[in-house]
């Protein structure tokens, strides 16, 4: 891969290349890869394409390591026992149970997958896994992303690194692949597929990380801040039908870095207590669960009680013993390694004091909570030819990296049967020099043109969803007024895009990956909008409506009339498949 | 400020058509300059996954906290092995703590 190329004179010296396979990869992380190990096992002769946005050996979420696979069922237990756990983790749903249980019967060979190509799954004395909750288990996963990389490589996928995506080729209303640019050689890439999968990863920075105010660091947040929301905005610009996007995923993280909490609290049993002492989740909690509450009512806790004047708010790790301290700060160093760095930049023992604690800025991501694309049981969208896994895929929380990479093998089954007797159309030029147009046209108007910078426009935006669409500073909540501003902004921040204007090939991914947020963020505002409600306090609170209101036990659902330009919204019911009560494990 | 590169360690993987931390940043910030010597596009768009650390061949680049979150000066240092990883890691204090782990099984095919 050569370094930068220098910005093209004129539209006409960008390069096109074309590239043909009959299955196609947006993305190359945790469910990229093992779709693309899995259809060499099904048909080798299936020719696979993996366009990723970075370089595949650490790119994205997975790039820092793992220090848990969140769920791995043990002995004992069924699938079925996952998805109660997984229903009664989003407060009994609603959820799409037939896609929870499908991951569920497929994700232990995937992590089984995992250990037979090199990660060191921790086990007891007698050889048996050990389980730091009732279904995480504990691994050394530093080199999660290498591991999963070389397997896909090793399967015959054909790696296009450095390719951010920026729209999906259609062919009469199906995807037939997707259009794309090369941050470092600059030129314009069409590939051409009989079937797509979207596996680009969450959406990170629609909202203002609290620790983005006069720092040196703006992506001091948890979830990937390079997975922008692209391969939600791709499908929505299509009209994709999306779920549940209004279930964010907003966690309790660790005060000014963001490190996860639960390895803390959960994995080491570490009590979260406020600024008086007082054990949190017993005292206010009981009723649900206490330490064992619903994630969202977890994560919601330290904020109410910053809110009710009680703050600050702490793991109390005072007193653990110091083989556990370190198994600990091992952890850590297996996921997010600059935390102990950051304890050590405060020169604090974790042992001498607790762990001060606060929620995380909101993230869409469908692999934690079930924000993103309706699929089938095949995971192909609403839209004919697309296919789903991972973060991207809807209705189906708690996937986590087990869930997501047998998602990923699913996704890829789903494709393969659907593209037998399918020929390759041939790509709609039309189209093709439309998006090349698109995508380069800010890097093209010339060190003269009075417009803006990315960056300007993702603060704006940041700034915007924090306090108007239920941001850390507003303690999630939002209303009715508030998010009507919000859409009103957004409209506007769209047709300011025309302004928007790159410096470099690097400069050109931002605009992009900001025209993608935008489209992400009102979709968003508009399932915000319809859920007139606050079923999960935190995930999703509307201070209007502070109460479950039952007539919305429904998915919310959208999608954007190709037409029209509008996003429409609409519901789906609920089906529980899985017998016993919702709200319990 | 993450990541600090040490320009008299760096030699921007010379011989390399891409440096190694340009290989392993996820958010395609590490750029070999004019100079011959790796630099960050953005520092505050760093996410501080430390994977172009671990990925130097010269132990040339730092991670550090920005100032406004962390003080002065604390150091944390991987050593990569085959299959294991080695971290030091030193507190404001001066205080060094070491840990050592396997972070790859060997697989017998």
């Amino acid at each position: 891969m050569p370094r930068m190329a220098q910005n093209p004179p004129s539209l006409d010296a960008v390069e096109t290349v074309r590239v043909d396979c009959d299955i196609l990869i947006i993305g190359g992380g945790n469910a990229g890869c093992f779709s693309a190990v899995e259809a060499a096992k099904i048909d080798p002769s299936l020719k696979v394409v993996i366009m990723e946005k970075a370089q595949i050996m650490r790119s994205g979420a997975c790039s820092a390591g793992m220090d848990a696979i969140n769920t791995y069922i043990p002995e004992g237990k069924t699938p079925e026992d996952l998805v109660r756990w997984c229903r009664s983790q989003v407060g009994g749903g609603p959820i799409r149970e037939d896609l929870a249980l499908s991951n569920a019967k497929e994700l232990n060979e995937s992590v089984d997958d995992l250990e037979r190509w090199g990660l060191p799954i921790l086990r007891d004395e007698n050889g048996k896994i050990r389980y730091r909750g009732a279904w995480d288990i504990s691994i050394h996963g530093e080199q999660l992303k290498p591991i999963m990389a070389e397997k896909a490589i090793e399967a015959g996928a054909e790696v296009y690194n450095r390719v951010a995506c920026t729209q999906l080729l259609m062919d009469n209303g199906r995807c037939a692949g997707a259009l794309g640019f090369g941050v470092r050689d600059g030129k314009f890439y069409v590939f051409r597929a009989k079937a797509t999968i979207n596996a680009t990863g969450g959406a990170a920075g629609l909202y203002k990380s609290y620790t983005a105010d006069a720092t040196d660091s703006h992506h001091q947040i948890w979830m990937c801040p390079y997975c922008v929301g692209t391969g939600y905005a791709v499908g929505i610009r299509q009209g994709a039908e999306m779920t549940s996007m209004e279930q964010r995923w907003v966690a309790t993280r660790t005060k000014d870095f963001c490190g996860p909490v639960d390895t803390i609290s959960v994995g080491y049993k570490a009590p979260i207590i406020n600024a008086k002492g007082e054990r949190i989740m017993q005292k206010r909690y009981a009723h649900l669960g206490a330490d064992k509450a619903p994630r969202y009512i977890r994560a919601n806790a330290p904020m109410e009680e910053w809110l009710a004047g009680r703050g600050p708010t702490y793991c109390d790790t005072r007193g653990m013993k110091p083989e556990l301290a370190e198994q600990m700060m091992t952890d850590y160093l297996n996921e997010r390694p600059s935390f102990v760095l950051f304890l050590a930049s405060r020169g604090q023992d974790p042992v001498k004091e607790p762990i001060e604690i606060y929620g995380s800025d909101p993230y869409i991501v469908g692999g934690h909570t079930q924000s993103g694309f309706w699929v089938d049981l095949d995971r192909m969208t609403t839209v004919p030819g697309l296919f789903a896994a991972g973060e991207t895929a809807g209705g189906n929380p708690n996937k986590f990296v087990g869930g997501c990479a047998a998602e990923g093998k699913l996704a890829l089954r789903g494709a393969a049967d659907y593209i037998k007797n399918l020929v390759l159309p041939e790509p709609d030029a039309a189209q093709v020099a439309a998006e090349k147009a698109r995508v380069f046209e800010p890097l093209l108007r010339g060190e003269d043109f009075d417009g803006l910078k990315a960056l300007e426009m993702e603060e704006r935006l940041q700034r915007l969803m924090d306090e108007y669409a239920g941001g850390t500073s507003q303690f999630y909540r939002t209303n009715e007024e508030r998010l009507d501003y919000a859409l009103k902004h957004l409209t506007m921040l769209r047709e300011q895009t025309k302004y928007l204007k790159a410096a470099d090939l690097h400069d050109l991914m931002s605009v992009h990956e900001v025209i993608d947020r935008i489209d992400v963020a009102e979709v968003l505002c508009h399932h915000l909008k319809f859920r007139k409600e606050t079923r999960w306090q935190g995930w999703q609170t509307r201070s209007d409506y502070p109460e479950v209101d039952p007539a919305y036990d429904c998915h919310v659902e959208s999608r954007r009339n190709l037409e029209t330009g509008e996003i429409e919204t609409f519901t789906r019911p609920y089906e529980q498949l899985v017998p016993g009560d919702r709200y319990k494990p | 400020m993450p990541p600090i590169i040490d320009p008299k360690k760096c030699n921007g993987c010379e011989g390399r058509e891409e440096s190694f931390c340009e290989e392993a940043c996820p958010g395609d910030l590490m750029y070999v300059g004019a100079d011959g010597k790796s630099h960050c596009h953005a520092s505050r768009d760093c996410w501080d996954c430390m994977s172009c650390v671990k990925m130097c061949p010269r132990n040339a680049i730092e991670t550090r906290v920005p100032y406004q979150l962390g003080y002065h000066k604390a150091t944390l240092k991987p050593l990569m092995g085959k299959n294991s990883i080695t971290w030091k890691c030193t507190d404001i204090n001066g205080q060094t703590v070491t840990y050592k782990y396997r972070n790859r099984l060997d697989i017998k095919d």
